[in-house]
């Protein structure tokens, strides 16, 4: 075995109960690490060699889900996702993710989070589509051209794992803003040329707390463990609203080039 | 009242706009300093003749009429942030609405008894 896949490295991991009144402190625990050990990885093994009580919610291993969001070295990301080798320190800090309501350790609630998500009404309006089908035959098939897709993609990619609600500067300030998570996929359904209610959508999120409080920091794009930009999503979805749809148009295209 | 039931997007249309205007309003204001030397041109009789001609008088009202409303209504935005109640909401509005009035009001007044009008 080579020296890297020896290496070892300290995971100073938060340590609190908010049922409980625990004040919070960091427990340092040192494992041992190859090449490829992810951080959630090495977090299950102190959990089961060192430290069971450790808070942590985890589930498909493969950013597939979207459970294992926690802050790592100050930053939000998948635990599964990354690798301890591409943190080039010594020392990995776990933390939960911010702006949730702590739980325990590194466990936070996405009720609030789930709740912004709900709001927006994340299905298709369709008017001329029946909800309640009783027959075989009465299902409809909805037509799409490869462009039309091509138009919210990206933003049907999102797991909901809530690194981009963490790294929002006005979900930090002001709880009422639904976050980039939400937005994002408000436009998700308006881009969509399925969804034919986009003005019941526009008067949910065209609100004092709405899509307008966000200050185009970009941080959500920056987190994304998918590779969705939700930041260009409250973009353009800011363009429909001011009849400027045109930019949808553009950003479309540019896409379509950016693949040729 | 009606301001206050101006939807969000309708009020950031405003502020767009608003800032469009004023980026374009100050740019002929600031071109004006360069018809006679700049020095010359902020001389005490200079800035008084300036206010004798109407559409100088003009230009100067719709800058402060511009940059007040867009001013003002950025000033309302982050302070909606900090709580999130409808009180604190009506309440910010309303009084970001009377200052930005007085302001305007205090300007043309100035603006008034510079042109001798």
């Amino acid at each position: 075995m080579s020296e890297e896949q020896n290496k070892k490295v300290t995971l100073k991991i938060y340590r609190t109960n908010y049922n409980k009144n625990d004040s919070s402190s960091y427990d340092r625990f040192e494992v041992s690490v190859n090449r490829w050990t992810t951080v959630l990885d090495a977090l299950l093994h102190v959990k089961k060699y060192s430290d069971s009580s450790i808070g942590i919610r985890y589930s498909c291993r493969m950013a597939s889900c979207g459970s294992c969001g926690m802050k790592i070295n100050g930053r939000p990301r998948l635990a599964c996702y990354t690798k301890i080798s591409e943190l080039n320190d010594d020392v990995i800090v776990c933390e939960p993710l911010s702006n949730f309501p702590r739980i325990r350790d590194l466990v936070t609630d996405f009720s609030q989070f789930f709740n912004h998500h709900r709001k927006m009404e994340p299905f298709v309006h369709n008017d001329k589509v029946s909800l309640d089908v009783g027959e075989k035959d009465e299902l409809v098939e909805f037509e799409q051209t490869p462009e039309e897709l091509d138009d919210y993609l990206q933003f049907s990619y999102c797991i909901k794992c809530g690194l981009c609600y963490s790294a929002c500067p006005t979900v930090a300030t002001d709880s009422s803003f639904p976050g980039p998570q939400a937005l994002s996929q408000a436009y998700r359904y308006v881009a969509d040329n399925r969804d034919n209610d986009k003005s019941s959508r526009f008067n949910i999120i065209d609100e004092r707390h709405g899509i307008w409080r966000c200050h185009f920091a970009g941080s959500c794009s920056a987190v994304c463990p998918k590779g969705v930009d939700p930041a260009l999503g409250i973009q353009l979805l800011k363009g429909h609203m001011l009849g400027l749809s045109k930019n949808e148009k553009k950003a479309t295209k540019l896409r379509t080039k950016n693949k040729e | 009242m009606a301001l206050l039931k101006l939807r969000e997007s309708q009020i950031m249309k405003i502020h767009y706009l608003t800032a469009i205007a004023a980026l374009f309003a100050v740019a002929v204001h600031i071109l004006f300093r360069l018809i006679m030397p700049f020095g010359q041109s902020l001389a005490y009789p200079n800035v008084i003749a300036n206010y004798h001609n109407i559409f100088y008088v003009l230009l100067l009202e719709s800058i402060l009429i511009l940059i007040s409303i867009h001013g003002f209504n950025g000033l309302r935005v982050i302070l909606l942030e900090l709580r999130q109640t409808p009180w604190w909401e009506s309440t910010i509005t309303i009084l970001v609405l009377i200052s930005m009035i007085g302001v305007i009001a205090y300007g043309t007044r100035t603006i008034v008894i510079a042109g001798g009008l």
